[in-house]
């Protein structure tokens, strides 16, 4: 692990994470064209989100490589946005509902 | 600048490396503080453009009206043929790309490689403006179908909204990442960043250190399109 200041990697690990970048790219791109539907089709697109973002950040943006002190400050604190985002699914469904009980047709 | 919060090279790793960076009494983050604070400006940003796609979210699931069909909004027609999210397809690309001469330009700014370093960035700024290029376009013709923020011809009134409200935000984050990044290749060419020549405006003086704090800028924006792509043009 690097201790010093800079951040000096092979040109193998950086070409490989572009690789799989195309990779991912190409595949979330095949589950649109191919028609997938429902639960699979968001599960796949999601699962190639997350992956990409991972490469993106770990090796583009050499977090594997950082300390646990920065890497604890910048991931932990995007956590509560996913409770965020589950409250206002939560809210949203209850708008929908109310919508569809007294004002659709 | 000396960075006079280096630790020696015996610093603990892992948990222990942890609380020994929060708990003695000196800089915690062992960086230099450019970059520490760009991590804290993206950390921000993160947060910016989650309550757009949390919006988003929130405007999507509670619509009664139907929600258009991205593949079909944002298809191109090629040789008589629709193919579906085809320019968007393209862009996706041309940004990954343009993620990978970043990276590669960081690297070599690194080895001291001032002719590398300059290409690539160049190359980046080429590819970041590509990007825009088409973004403007793809506005131009949705614009043209009769796409509005408070409506459109094909389903939820929202969906203009949401659209011109997340790319354009997203576009202007490239546009002056292409700016900086520019200004950045001509540091490097001139060999400002060698010789630690003050900046114009900061007065800080050049390292190389400065183009992977500008790396982690254009990755973010990168980033921010692969959730982009995916919750609003493949969901």
């Amino acid at each position: 692990m690097a201790h010093d200041d800079t951040q000096q990697h092979p040109l193998r690990v950086y070409l490989w994470a572009w690789l799989w970048l195309f990779i991912l790219s190409v595949l979330s791109y095949l589950v649109d064209i191919s028609g997938i539907e429902g639960l699979l089709k968001w599960s796949l697109i999601t699962l190639f989100m997350l992956l990409k973002a991972g490469l993106i950040v770990a090796f583009f943006m050499h977090m594997i490589w950082e300390r646990l002190a920065i890497i604890y400050t910048v991931l932990i604190p995007p956590g509560v946005l996913l409770f965020l985002a589950g409250l206002m699914a939560l809210e949203s469904n209850y708008t929908l509902v109310s919508r569809l009980t007294f004002f659709a047709n | 600048m000396v960075d006079t919060g280096s630790r020696d090279t015996s610093a603990p790793e892992g948990m222990q490396g942890f609380v020994a960076d929060w708990s003695a009494e000196r800089r915690v983050f062992n960086v230099p503080w450019g970059k520490a604070m760009m991590w804290l400006f993206i950390l921000s940003d993160i947060f910016i453009f989650a309550c757009f796609l949390v919006g988003y979210m929130v405007l999507r699931m509670s619509t009664v009206e139907p929600w258009p069909d991205a593949s079909e909004v944002f298809a191109l027609t090629v040789g008589g043929q629709s193919i579906p999210l085809l320019l968007i397809a393209i862009m996706t690309f041309i940004l990954i790309s343009s993620s990978g001469t970043m990276a590669l330009a960081v690297k070599y700014g690194y080895e001291k490689n001032r002719g590398m370093t300059t290409v690539l960035l160049l190359l980046t700024a080429l590819l970041g403006t590509l990007f825009v290029g088409m973004q403007a376009f793809e506005w131009y013709i949705l614009i043209n179908d009769g796409v509005r923020p408070w409506g459109n011809p094909w389903g939820a009134a929202q969906f203009g909204a949401v659209f011109f409200l997340i790319t354009g935000f997203h576009g202007t984050h490239v546009t002056i990442g292409v700016i900086f990044i520019l200004i950045m290749a001509v540091k490097v060419m001139r060999g400002s960043l060698d010789s630690q020549r003050p900046g114009f405006l900061t007065g800080r003086k050049g390292r190389y250190e400065m183009v992977e704090t500008l790396g982690l800028y254009w990755h973010f924006v990168d980033l921010v399109w692969v959730f982009i792509f995916a919750f609003f043009y493949l969901w």
